[in-house]
């Protein structure tokens, strides 16, 4: 039940801030914070009193909740959480709770609509991270794309429209593809065994031929690496990301690009390890590329936003190759990877909606030399760029490092040539730091103030957290240690044809009952 | 007392955390207090914890903090393995580390960014020991990582100047460069031995390797190519000339006396893997040997007092990289550690030259300090004595004497090594007596009006001491039997073996340096005091030389041209990204599409039924066709 809680507050949370607006403006903000607040602690509640390193497979998921919804097609309500699900939701409602408050003063007309489509943005991404559903996971694919296309295209930048529609065009495109797949999976596992169902679990032993289990899992691919993005299908991201306002800058960074991520670990592998298996090369090489060639274009960019969009690029590159090498430590540290750079790229677009702010320019051209006007917010910055830049210490080298520790079982060059993007990512992350910060002061007829006590206490938990992340990431490792060696599994399963992982998966067919 | 070994980076980094939160509303004085304090009792619990360890019989100790991560197998601890090799570079970075904070607190007393500088100086001092301390490679890359960012904050300390900025930048991106060399190291070891234990690897290397086996040597080079990232050496040295953009004191901490020698501490802590691998220890030395030749050329053209300097440290580490190559371990340390003594004592001293004389940097703008700043004067002339090897009665002789000796008559020496070795300490000896006999003598040229105070002098004496009699812990065979370091170094560098029969040839190599050591501070004294206009002669006649030794033998113009230009030219012409522009034709298309289909719905009658005819006529047509 409190699965469906989760989403019924924010949902709900999104209403009533809307409508609130009337009468108060503030009070939408206030019921937009409260309400991810309150999930927040209810997450994080379940994820310390739950023991994640319980040894049966049945223990690997933490809470289920399904009901009919159209029963004649097959299609339930069912949610249900792992370790997994549950550190990508605690993700969602820390930022979602950052980007009200760094939306308390930038958003300043339709508040009440504004924190709707907040709330309902992050409606859907709690649902995609819920929903053992493939109707259902479509439907809230589908939640947080149109909200996302109000925020980006009614509170944006300049360019916001064109940015806007950039966003949708790519998302839904793709989307569509995968809902093509969705039914394909849906159709021919009805014929082989007779029971019509979008259930995730009836559906994960569905054989398939090779030939159509290939382009089923393109349509999936497709969609998720849209969103991740991997090169060629990248170029949405810098505009939706620079011409979003700050908080849907930190929303798609942090969470939208994650659910892409995710979709890769939950559906894409657990459906078609062979197919996936078989792409895996092309898939790994493509996560490269986009590793050293959002690498060069961060460099040369003189947006700020932009720049930082372009190292989203970059860092997601690790994320596919992570996913793509098939092993426990690649893609643990791809569970890490997802949660440091929500962390730390969500603080650099905050950073960077405050530096906007302040001088309303985002051109670094036009920056310059605020390290003494703003200490407080250089040292921000500076914890922020050495996390982008892998600095050990903090949460992203021990993604990046796990990564590529583990990639380099399956492919000794694509590892070296991934490990030279570090060498990139110093290059374009102190570009950051001395064009904001260093050299002489450039004057500007607005006063460059340090941070306030607002923004204080958005960056102060940012920087305790990836501290946290850096030197103990052990708990989070842990939760999403037996998920992730599933995954690992199914891969091993389907080339080994190991009979006693077939029973370990048909435990789960049977598996249910709400922990809650 | 040994189980207080974690207080020692920890204290470090408390005093950095304090002054992080607090650092700015503190008064100058607590802000010293914090920042000096916190080496300084760190300084003291290494003197108790090396005491306790050398009165017990455990050649080594560990404690484990924390288990950092644990995933399949990979389980890195925060954990620290105290040994004698380990001991020596603790007690040198919180020893010098701690003077060169007190010097600190009186350099940089007018400086507005005071909390600041005490907070990346402790911060990179705890680094620095996490670096040393670590029992695992993992632990050891966090330590290398944090010491290259502290290096990259104090180089671009004074941040206002754009060049600084530059120099920080290049600093940081060059060693990131010989990182990522090393961290393909760390995934190779972690896929030949399953773990990344320091002391696992050691032990189970030659069980696994045969000598000379392929992946030993591989892992060696990757290893090897983090060491001369970090410790500047050939092909990655161009950055610590201009790392001198930096504070003197951190120059002195960092950029001589502790981080650029990192490098020599990851060879001589992984020597086992460079045994294994003799083609890459072979290259270890010539690129020791090449370094300190080119660097010794390149510091006899600058005029830059802290360029001299840092060219010389690129040199020094040189030889003991040759010491790492030919097998001389403790030789190597050794040499480390008295370099710390009198290169922290001589930029010390050169800052506070550059402070008393309002920022000046050129020697040549010197001259005659000798009377103005006797205790400057003194100190320094020790700290150039023991660089240039002077016999006897400096540290650097002993030191840099057993590297000569070794390189020659070690089992991996060979004479090419002894030459470049032998010419290097040539051009030691010259360029050291150069920068003294122009900076202290001759006429004053450059105003001094007072003289430093006793936070920034007592450092100094220390040092000069330390630099002197240090090196009477381990003489050479031909004068006494002293072998208190070596004999320390034993349970973890392995003693070198000489080349049969060579023994009895020591005192002709001792002699062979002696007479170069002193002809070099002859050269000098003939050329700046004797006849002060041959140098400028002789520098006009061969200018082409001169200007490409003082440019660092073109090394930066060529990275220039053909990785940084190329570079920054492909990210600037593709700044609007061109798959974007494929999406833009993209769009193009369907919107000229969209013009041509919209154009035939025209609404006029006669077109439609035109569409109509022909089409059918088509349509009938292929099917005769296909019906035929």
């Amino acid at each position: 039940m409190i699965l469906l809680w989760f989403i019924i507050i924010l949902m709900a949370g999104g209403i009533v801030a809307w409508i609130v607006e009337k009468w108060n403006a503030d009070l939408s903000r206030w019921i937009s914070f409260l309400a991810l607040a309150v999930n927040f602690v209810i997450a994080v509640m379940i994820w310390s009193q739950h023991d994640f390193m319980l040894a049966e497979p049945n223990s690997i998921w933490i809470a289920d909740y399904a009901v009919n919804w159209i029963p004649i097609f097959g299609i339930t309500f069912h949610l249900a959480m792992d370790g997994l699900s549950l550190l990508m939701l605690m993700l969602t409602f820390f930022l979602g709770m950052l980007s009200v408050l760094t939306s308390w003063k930038e958003i300043q007309f339709k508040i009440g609509f504004f924190h709707f489509n907040l709330l309902w943005v992050l409606a859907g991404i709690t649902g995609v991270f819920l929903t053992m559903d493939l109707f259902l996971f479509y439907f809230f694919w589908e939640v947080m794309l149109i909200p996302m296309y109000f925020l980006i295209g009614i509170w944006g930048h300049e360019n916001r429209r064109y940015a806007a529609y950039k966003f949708f065009i790519f998302t839904q495109a793709s989307g569509l593809l995968m809902l093509l797949a969705i039914l394909g999976v849906y159709f021919i596992h009805g014929n082989v065994t007779g029971t019509y169902t979008f259930d995730y679990f009836q559906l994960l032993n569905t054989p398939f031929e090779p030939d159509t289990a290939r382009w089923l899992m393109l349509g999936f691919l497709i969609a998720f690496v849209v969103k991740l993005p991997v090169i060629p299908f990248h170029t949405w991201l810098p505009d939706a990301h620079s011409q979003a306002p700050t908080a849907g800058s930190l929303i798609l960074a942090g969470l939208l690009l994650k659910t892409g991520a995710y979709g890769l670990l939950r559906f894409v592998i657990p459906l078609f390890p062979d197919a996936a298996h078989d792409i895996s090369k092309w898939a790994m090489l493509f996560g490269v590329i986009g590793i050293l060639y959002g690498a060069l274009l961060a460099f040369s960019q003189t947006d700020l936003k932009r720049l930082i969009a372009y190292t989203s690029v970059s860092h997601m590159g690790f994320v596919m190759l992570g996913v793509f090498a098939f092993n426990e430590l690649a893609v643990q540290g791809v569970v890490m990877q997802m949660i440091t750079h929500g962390i730390s790229t969500g603080a650099l677009f905050i950073l960077a909606g405050s530096v906007y702010e302040r001088i309303h320019t985002r051109d670094i051209n036009q920056m310059g030399g605020y390290w003494s006007k703003a200490p407080f917010m250089g040292f921000i910055a500076i914890v922020f760029v050495m996390a982008s830049l892998g600095l050990p210490g903090l949460g992203n080298f021990v993604a990046e490092f796990l990564i590529l520790v583990g990639t380099w079982n399956s492919s000794h060059l694509l590892t070296i040539l991934a490990t030279t993007g570090l060498v990139g990512a110093t290059a374009y992350s102190l570009r950051i730091m001395q064009r904001i910060f260093y050299g002489t002061e450039i004057k500007s007829s607005h006063p460059f103030v340090d941070l306030s006590l607002r923004e204080k206490a958005m960056m102060v938990p940012l920087v305790l957290v990836i501290v946290w992340l850096g030197l103990f990431p052990q708990p989070i490792l842990n939760t999403s240690k037996i998920p992730m060696m599933k995954v690992v599994q199914t891969q091993s399963k389907s080339k080994q044809e190991s009979v006693a992982l077939d029973i370990l998966n048909n435990k789960e067919d049977s598996k249910g009952g709400d922990h809650e | 007392m040994k189980e207080l070994l974690w207080l020692i980076p920890t204290l470090p980094f408390t005093g950095a955390l304090l002054l992080i939160l607090l650092g700015r509303k503190l008064p100058r004085f607590a802000v010293s207090l914090i920042g000096a304090g916190s080496v300084g009792l760190a300084a003291l619990i290494t003197i108790l914890v090396g005491i306790d360890f050398n009165s017990s019989s455990e050649n080594s100790f560990q404690q484990i903090v924390w288990t950092w991560i644990d995933v399949a197998g990979l389980k890195p601890q925060i954990a620290f393995h105290l040994d004698a090799l380990s001991l020596v570079f603790i007690f040198v970075i919180t020893f010098v580390g701690f003077l060169i904070h007190v010097y600190s607190t009186e350099f940089m007393q007018d400086d507005e960014g005071y909390a600041r500088f005490f907070t990346y100086l402790n911060l990179f001092v705890g680094s620095m020991l996490i670096l040393v301390l670590a029992d695992n490679l993992v632990l050891l890359y966090f330590g290398w990582e944090g010491v290259g960012l502290c290096s990259y904050l104090l180089i671009g300390f004074w941040y206002l100047d754009e060049k600084n900025g530059y120099a920080a930048r290049k600093a940081f991106i060059i060693t990131r460069i010989g990182d990522t060399a090393m961290a393909i190291g760390l995934f190779m070891l972690f896929k030949a031995f399953g773990t990344l234990h320091i002391q696992d690897i050691l032990t189970q290397a030659p069980q696994t390797w045969t000598v000379g086996s392929e992946e030993a040597v591989f892992i060696a080079f990757l290893l090897l190519g983090g060491a001369v990232g970090k410790s500047a050496q050939l092909p990655l040295q161009t950055w610590l000339p201009d790392a001198m953009a930096g504070p003197s004191p951190v120059s002195a901490l960092i950029h001589a006396a502790t981080m650029v020698t990192a490098g020599v501490y990851l060879i001589s802590r992984m020597h086992i893997v460079f045994e294994l691998a003799p083609l890459a220890q072979m290259w270890v030395g010539i690129i020791g040997a090449l370094t300190l030749l080119l660097a010794g050329f390149s510091a006899l053209t600058q005029f830059d007092l802290k360029r001299i300097l840092a060219y010389s440290t690129i040199s020094q580490i040189g030889y003991m990289f040759l010491a790492l190559g030919v097998g001389a371990w403790s030789a190597a340390i050794f040499h480390f550690m008295i370099h710390a003594f009198f290169k922290a004592l001589l930029f010390l001293a050169a800052g506070a030259i550059i402070h008393l004389l309002h920022h000046e940097h050129d020697i040549f703008k010197m001259g005659g300090l000798k009377n103005k700043l006797p205790t400057i004067y003194w100190t320094f002339l020790i700290g150039s004595a023991s660089l240039a090897a002077i016999p006897f009665i400096t540290g650097g002789f002993y030191s840099k004497d057993a590297i000569l000796w070794l390189s020659l008559a070690g089992e991996k020496g060979n004479v090419g090594f002894f030459l470049a070795a032998l010419i290097g300490a040539f051009i030691t000896s010259v360029y050291t007596f150069r920068m003294v006999f122009v900076t202290f003598f001759g006429t004053e040229k450059t105003h001094v009006s007072h003289s430093a105070g006793s936070r920034m002098t007592i450092p100094l004496i220390v040092l000069a001491a330390l630099s002197t009699f240090a090196g009477f812990i381990e003489l050479p065979h031909s004068i006494a039997h002293v072998e208190l370091f070596s004999n320390f170094l034993h349970p973890v560098l392995p003693t070198i073996t000489l080349q049969e029969g060579a023994e009895s040839k020591e005192w002709i190599v001792q002699l062979i340096a002696v007479v170069v050591s002193l002809g070099g501070v002859y050269l000098a004294y003939y050329f700046y005091i004797k006849k002060p206009e041959l140098p400028d002669q002789l520098k006009t006649s061969s200018i082409a030389f001169h200007n490409f030794w003082f440019l660092g033998w073109g090394f930066d113009t060529a990275y220039d041209t053909l990785f940084v230009k190329p570079f920054v030219f492909v990210a600037t012409i593709n700044k609007q990204d061109i798959i974007d522009r494929l999406y833009d034709e993209l769009v193009k298309l369907a919107d000229f599409l969209h013009r041509v289909f919209a154009w035939t719905q025209s609404g006029i009658l006669r077109w439609y039924m035109v569409g109509i005819v022909v089409g059918a006529i088509l349509i009938v047509t292929l099917s005769l066709l296909v019906g035929s």
